[in-house]
């Protein structure tokens, strides 16, 4: 049975943006596991904007996983490259699934793990840099460690 | 965009002489089959000769027949039919064997009674070639066993199982035993392919699907050999002596009377399919690297392929060649509604991540040439782009 996909989400699976590795990244994020069948890389470039703020400057993906998880990804990074630091922490992974039109309920999954690779990759660049790590950015690094390290131990056995 | 159908484990198309068979049951040919009158006798006599079509493949008594609405049901029948059977003859808690492989209308059915405690089960592990070995099927025997239900041949990697040794094998044991151990096997993906003489099987139950067969869908046979006893599991009516009530579907039964025909003028087809599927697999393995067959390569149906493609995921390879109008489906379950990796896969001792990256394609007597060679063009550029996107190089 294949799966009711959106049209956008069939034209970002066609045709993904910004993918690939990125050379000499300012943070990094990786979520999912090979295991369960998605893994996604974030990799981000910070720069600043006028005002001084550090902005996404690029922002790239690599994506092991369903039509679906590379859709989310290719989504994700149209949404937030130009974004504030700030205003990319906050960012809703709700719009990932409206930007695609909708998502089979079975695959929101997908956009859950963009949303955890954002703050990933920001919260690596945060580290890496030294910079003030906002609670509710490590609150949810320390969630998404914690997910990564029970699915581990429950799919070793398979 | 030209369409190739490369799922035929799946369904298959109707053939054309099958349709035409049953258009007239669809129109003015609507009688019960129970009724006396003339309408009656008309849909009386196109079910006997549907019975007898069966009964001639199968070498059996055309009594020995028995249509049901799918072949899940034929295995349900099967299963709870011998256990409720053996429970009357007094064996409280029945042990039934089956393979970890087998398809979900066994499988779960078997796991089910297990779980409400009606049941002892076995689940017979199979090696890398996804094959039954007859020695565990041996060992396996209790005192409370009564049936082993095995597959002929594994849908999702085309492994076929060695029904006639195990058949034979028991038909042996069972001379000295009080307790006869029953034999079913799910031939569904079988019957296209291989001999499926009850007799040199050994089998007492077997069960077979009309829509794998270029015949209808809702229409499942179950031959059950004369004088083994199975309890109904669906109560109201006399239809097929009592075991599976219910007013007959004719024209799915005359469907899959004339589909089952058909297969006995199919042997040409078996060969062209073959070829066809060695080239299909021959041609992935050379020209893309980082690929693996799943599943035996002797020991595998004429039609089934199933590769595990390094790095990719196996949903992404099926839609962006459904998008090239190619039509197969993954290995794992993704795509049917569940996250799981094949569990058919796992059980052959494939790795998770393989069992995540595998597709498999089931080719049909429609498929050509052209349609294998199309896949071989397109397929290394889609695998190459996903690989692009993976992090996983």
């Amino acid at each position: 049975m294949a799966l009711p996909y959106s049209k956008q989400v069939i034209q970002h699976f066609n045709k993904p943006h910004n993918y690939g590795k990125m050379k000499n990244p300012d943070g990094v994020g990786e979520v999912g596991n090979v295991v369960c069948g998605d893994l996604m890389k974030l990799y981000i470039k910070v720069g600043q904007n006028k005002k001084g703020q550090d902005i996404i400057k690029d922002i790239k993906f690599e994506t092991y996983g369903c039509l679906a998880a590379i859709a989310s990804s290719s989504m994700l990074t149209d949404l937030v490259k130009g974004k504030t630091i700030e205003e990319a922490i906050k960012f809703d992974r709700k719009e990932i699934v409206e930007g695609l039109g909708s998502l089979p309920p079975i695959k929101i999954h997908c956009s859950v793990l963009a949303g955890g690779a954002l703050i990933e990759a920001i919260h690596d660049y945060l580290t890496k840099n030294k910079k003030p790590i906002p609670q509710a950015l490590n609150k949810r690094h320390k969630q998404l460690a914690a997910e990564k390290q029970t699915i581990g131990k429950n799919r070793q056995v398979c | 965009m030209q369409k190739i159908y490369l799922d035929n484990a799946a369904t298959t198309k109707i053939d054309k002489k099958v349709f035409e068979a049953m258009a007239p049951y669809l129109k003015g040919d609507f009688g019960n089959a129970s009724s006396l009158h003339w309408f009656g006798q008309k849909a009386h006599e196109a079910i006997t000769k549907a019975r007898q079509q069966a009964a001639d493949f199968l070498n059996c008594n055309f009594l020995e027949v028995y249509f049901t609405g799918s072949a899940t049901e034929s295995d349900n029948l099967a299963i709870f039919g011998a256990m409720r059977a053996a429970q009357k003859k007094g064996i409280a808690k029945p042990h039934i064997i089956t393979s970890a492989i087998e398809h979900p209308a066994v499988l779960e059915v078997v796991k089910h009674l297990e779980k409400t405690g009606e049941i002892e089960a076995t689940y017979l592990a199979v090696g890398k070639e996804g094959v039954v070995k007859v020695e565990d099927v041996q060992k396996s025997i209790k005192e409370n066993t009564v049936l082993v239900s095995i597959m002929y041949v594994n849908n999702e990697i085309g492994a076929i199982q060695p029904i006639a040794a195990i058949g034979n094998w028991l038909k042996i044991k069972n001379q000295k035993s009080k307790i006869k151990i029953l034999l079913h096997t799910d031939a569904v993906q079988a019957v296209n392919y291989l001999d499926c003489n009850v007799g040199k099987l050994g089998v007492d139950l077997l069960t077979l699907s009309g829509h794998k067969i270029y015949g209808p869908k809702g229409a499942g046979v179950l031959y059950k050999r004369k004088g083994v006893e199975l309890e109904p599991i669906i109560f109201g009516g006399h239809q097929e002596r009592g075991l599976r009530p219910g007013t007959e579907n004719i024209a799915a039964i005359v469907g899959v009377g004339e589909a089952i025909a058909e297969i006995l003028n199919s042997k040409l087809q078996i060969l062209k399919i073959k070829k066809l599927r060695d080239k299909l697999i021959d041609g992935i393995l050379k020209n893309i690297p980082g690929t693996n067959l799943n599943g035996s390569r002797e020991s595998r149906l004429p039609n089934n392929v199933n590769i595990s493609f390094d790095g990719v995921e196996g949903e992404s390879i099926l839609m962006a060649l459904n998008e090239k109008g190619v039509a197969v489906s993954t290995g794992s379950a993704c795509a049917s509604g569940s996250l799981e990796p094949s569990y058919v896969l796992l059980a052959l001792g494939c790795s998770v991540v393989k069992a995540h990256g595998s597709i498999r394609f089931t080719l049909g007597k429609y498929n050509t040439e052209k349609d294998i060679n199309y896949v071989l063009k397109i397929l290394p550029g889609i695998i190459e782009r996903l690989r692009k996107i993976s992090p996983l190089k």
